[in-house]
């Protein structure tokens, strides 16, 4: 999120698009109801009338998989009837700059595109520069090729009437949301979107988040409270550990993980550092030496020296991709032979789920720690193993510590980190992660001291001295970081350095546990601002900036766009309220970019970071009912289908029904944490999958009935729920029915039920490679 | 007070429809207990923490009392929640307290049908064999064009979304440093 839970109380206009809040995040709605009681709207974007929908003002449906023709619909709307803010798109956003005349975008493709290579060249996605390096900008919004008027012509197409045929949402509807979303473009109005895996878990699925972002910077809502683009945290820390980087292509505090063309650490700095000759922008990610080389030092200790490049060389390098797709694609292949998990269950959370429990199978072993049997942990035992005596993974299944039986901080969506404490001890012989992560470094150090063995370097050199049981306090401090010549812990990351005399294990939570104490146990519950920001409760961060982007609350002058919910002002000397984006006494006739994170200082309407192009456009999912009727490509052209034996994929002539999984309140993804809680279990007890009373009446279902959902992947049974929450799409003409169904059930614990994602596709965004769960074909059938 | 069974049934269910809107958060008003003896947390050491659940980030108090915990409510004092909790961070208390929870280091070993316990001595040292073998005989030390990469191919990792910030950061370096490119977790599906 960039703004946080409490804040959504400030908005004027909610639009809650992939996301059913009020089911999964359901205190997160204590905040849209205030905001309700003080007069906001409310919109609901969703293919099933939801437990959100039914507290909205709005309700609008749309089929899976179309959110861009939706999306890029308002900003149409928006374009056309002048309805943004202009002088903060012409002051904060790229809409002046001058792109590449080469530009250009035809029949759903954008220039550049190689159809052997199944890639973009970007060359042309760029601005054009004057002779002092600077990028090339018209005021005036007049110069064809700036952006906004690219993004005018680009949009063009997404017509009211068009985005009725694609989303199959009436046009009236439509056009009620976009008109009471837009009118949060006058100055002094605000909107939030708050959005989940509804919009991510798309082969678009970044460009889904991106067109939000975009609709939010042409109404100049990005920086404001009651403001913002606000991602739902499904997971109670899956914020820190994306932070913290469990994920292949990035290291803690995102720094992109090294490749293998960057053969030495100048060259990795050199190819990943930004640079911009404008005094004006402050280009954050210039400071990426810094925290690459206290990385290093948290990392490596004595063993990270000038001499040895702090030693980049113990990090792997990549090449290609590793993502959760391409380990489970590896695995099936034979190609890994051990599978460690800290607490996940892919044998219930991962798409085409069958396939990764056959990969399973291949495993020489497999460690997984968890607070109860998993499906994962017993996928040898489970209902499509014939024969376990044939299975040869030897198999450790860890008894783990719940979040009262240890301390630690966790990071909410709002980035607060968090700290907890230990109330009692786990059961039996259960133990934390920390616990276990220790017990196996420190016996593999004393094997590879002992034996030798592949590159021990990095593993006799790490900095890990823990003793017998790490101490949480320690690691934290060791994530804060230390200044090496005072041995004190680092005030914040502005401190750091790039020579080695200091060491940060990630820069973001630098000032999260100082010399003052621990940060992120704070209790204070003060409010200065009285937009409840409460700056002295945990923190957060980058730097205990509640809001990020908050210096374009304010205008160019320093007065924010909206007095009453103020974030920061200009006093005449310096910026007070929350923590500014920048120097608290640099004043706004300086100029300097808004948006401090990217080299130009400002935030991009016209986007080159992305793989499938500068502008977020409408494609049909993997699987789709339609053709596309935006342009003649059906599908993102750079998606990757690995495509296995068990990877089938299959057509609308077969598996005539759209598709979609969600989550309920009474469960947690992949139900570890739930299925065995007898409270819980009596709530929810059962499997089903919802449908409309038209789609159960052409299939001769009842309310009740035991159906099966058939995809390309496999087949599943569940309770038939027949209900008006779904509604066949007209499409153009063409009724297609949607169903829907929870993914939390599977064969372990206390109540049971067919896994979803036995069904779901095995294919990933074009950029993220998150799996496209929301947007499927089937069939249904009694059983 | 007399109480009939009837007015006790109207009594109780008067105060459960109370406890269910206070529990959804939009009634704010102190509720006082009344009933017969002490309470049950008078003397329960009382900590803070936050929910496991979902990305809110509610506030708990947790009660234990003799190495147990016997209450886990909403924290009135935590500026997201004030107090409210969904039902699953109502149910916290049953993660606590759950007969089905894994109390032993369990082991399979190949082709078995069945699992054992082992000690954590055991598991741990038998893990770290297993994992050094797997690194031996899969590391890439240069890729085909000759350039160190220092790659564990053969081992993929995963996890993190329920962990705490100190385990997620740990785990990064361990798998970092063992040359751990699989590394995936839930934030990617």
């Amino acid at each position: 999120m960039t703004n946080h839970w409490i804040d959504i109380r400030n908005s004027d206009c909610i639009m809650i698009i992939g996301s059913n809040a009020a089911e999964n995040h359901p205190i997160s709605f204590r905040w849209v109801t205030k905001a309700m009681e003080n007069g906001a709207t409310l919109i609901s974007v969703d293919p099933r009338f939801t437990r959100t929908s039914s507290k909205a003002d709005i309700y609008a449906p749309l089929r899976s998989g179309t959110d861009i023709a939706f999306t890029g619909g308002i900003i149409n709307h928006c374009l056309s009837n002048k309805l943004y803010n202009e002088e903060y798109v012409l002051n904060y956003t790229n809409a002046a700059h001058l792109v590449n005349p080469q530009y250009g975008f035809k029949d759903g493709l954008f220039t550049g595109f190689d159809p052997k290579k199944m890639t973009y060249d970007k060359s042309t996605w760029q601005y054009q520069m004057d002779d002092k390096g600077f990028p090339k900008r018209d005021p005036t919004l007049k110069d064809p090729n700036c952006a906004l008027n690219l993004m005018k012509a680009h949009y063009s197409r997404y017509t009211p009437d068009m985005v009725a045929k694609v989303t199959g949402c009436p046009k009236e509807k439509f056009l009620e949301v976009a008109n009471a979303y837009c009118a949060t473009g006058a100055r002094d109005k605000v909107g939030t979107i708050m959005y989940a895996m509804g919009t991510t878990q798309h082969t678009h699925g970044t460009q889904n988040v991106r067109s939000y972002a975009v609709l939010q910077l042409l109404l100049g809502n990005i920086g404001l409270a009651g403001g913002g683009i606000n991602a739902l945290r499904g997971e109670s820390n899956v914020q820190g550990s994306t932070d913290h980087c469990l994920l292949f292509h990035i290291i803690p505090g995102y720094l992109g993980t090294p490749q293998a063309d960057h053969v030495d650490l100048k060259t990795y700095l050199d190819k990943r550092t930004p640079k911009s000759n404008d005094p004006n922008s402050v280009n954050y990610w210039k400071n990426l030496p810094k925290f690459m080389v206290s990385l290093l030092k948290a990392f490596y200790g004595d063993g990270a020296a000038k001499n040895n490049d702090f030693g980049y060389s113990y990090l792997p390098k990549i090449e290609g991709n590793y993502s959760h797709i391409a380990l489970f694609e590896k695995m099936y292949e034979g190609g890994i032979k051990g599978l460690f998990i800290l607490g996940q269950n892919p044998a219930v959370g991962g798409p085409n789920s069958r396939m990764e429990k056959k990969a399973m199978e291949n495993l020489d072993w497999l460690v997984a720690a968890d607070l109860w049997e998993t499906e994962t942990a017993n996928f040898w035992q489970g209902p499509e193993v014939t024969d376990p005596k044939k299975v040869k993974t030897e198999v450790f299944l860890l008894p783990a510590a719940g979040s009262v039986e240890k301390e630690g901080s966790i990071t909410n969506s709002g980035r607060w980190a968090q700290w907890r404490y230990k109330a009692v001890n786990p059961p039996g012989d259960a133990m934390d992660d920390l616990y276990i992560l220790n017990g196996v470094f420190t016996r593999l150090r004393a094997l590879y001291k002992k034996e030798g063995g592949k590159f021990a370097e990095p593993i006799l050199n790490c900095a890990w001295n823990y003793g017998e049981h790490p101490d949480p306090h320690a690691v934290a401090k060791e994530i804060n970081g230390y200044d090496h010549g005072t041995g004190k812990l680092l005030v914040n990351f502005t401190k750091l350095a790039d020579d080695g005399t200091t060491s940060s294990g990630n820069w973001l939570y630098s000032g999260s546990y100082t010399e003052d104490g621990n940060m992120m146990a704070r209790r204070g519950k003060e409010d200065p601002t009285g937009i409840g920001l409460y700056p002295n409760w945990t923190w957060c961060w980058p730097v205990n900036r509640r809001i990020i982007y908050n210096r374009a609350s304010c205008d160019t002058k320093g007065n924010p766009w909206s007095p009453k919910r103020a974030v920061i002002k200009w006093n005449g000397s310096e910026w007070v309220g929350d923590v500014p984006d920048y120097g608290k006494t640099v004043p706004p006739e300086k100029g300097v970019g808004a948006f401090i994170m990217k080299p130009e200082g400002f935030a991009r309407l016209f986007g080159m970071g992305l793989a499938d192009g500068p502008f977020p456009e409408h494609y049909e999912p993997l699987e789709s009912p339609v053709n596309n009727l935006l342009s003649k490509q059906e599908k993102n052209p750079v998606i990757v289908v690995w495509g296995c034996a068990m990877d089938c994929v299959g057509d609308a002539k077969d598996y005539p029904i759209v598709a979609t999984t969600y989550r309920l309140t009474e469960h947690w993804q992949a139900g570890a944490m739930t299925r065995s809680l007898p409270w819980l279990v009596e709530l929810m007890p059962d499997m089903f999958v919802e449908m409309s009373p038209s789609l159960a009446k052409a299939k001769g279902i009842k309310h009740g009935d035991i159906v099966k959902v058939i995809s390309a992947r496999g087949e599943i049974q569940a309770y038939a729920l027949v209900t008006k929450r779904f509604k066949p799409f007209n499409l153009n003409g063409k009724m297609v029915e949607e169903i829907g169904m929870p993914w939390h059930y599977g064969y372990s614990g206390i109540c049971c039920g067919s896994t979803a994602n036995d069904l779901t596709p095995n294919v990933g965004d074009a950029n993220t490679m998150i799996p496209e769960f929301k947007a499927f074909l089937c069939d249904v059938q009694k059983a | 007070m007399d109480l009939t069974r009837r007015t006790f049934l109207k009594l109780t269910g008067g105060t459960l429809a109370a406890a269910t809107v206070a529990n959804l958060g939009f009634v704010k008003r102190r509720a006082y207990a009344q009933g017969p003896g002490e309470l049950r947390i008078r003397a329960a050491r009382e900590t803070t923490s936050i929910c496991p659940y979902c990305g809110v980030g509610c506030g708990h108090i947790v009660h234990a009392s003799g190495g147990k915990v016997i209450n886990i409510e909403g924290d009135p004092e935590h500026p997201v929640n004030e107090g409210s909790l969904c039902s699953k961070g109502s149910a916290l208390f049953q993660v606590a307290n759950n007969e089905k929870r894994l109390t032993k280091v369990m082991y399979r070993a190949p082709h078995s049908t069945k699992w054992e316990t082992k000690t954590w001595d055991r598991a741990l040292t038998k893990i770290a064999a297993n994992m050094k073998k797997t690194r031996d005989e899969t590391f890439v030390e240069k890729d085909a064009s000759g350039r160190v990469v220092n790659r564990n191919e053969g081992t993929a990792c995963l996890g993190g979304a329920a962990l705490d910030n100190e385990e997620c950061y740990l785990y990064s370096k361990f798998a970092r440093t063992l040359g751990v490119v699989y590394l995936e977790h839930q934030a990617r599906i």
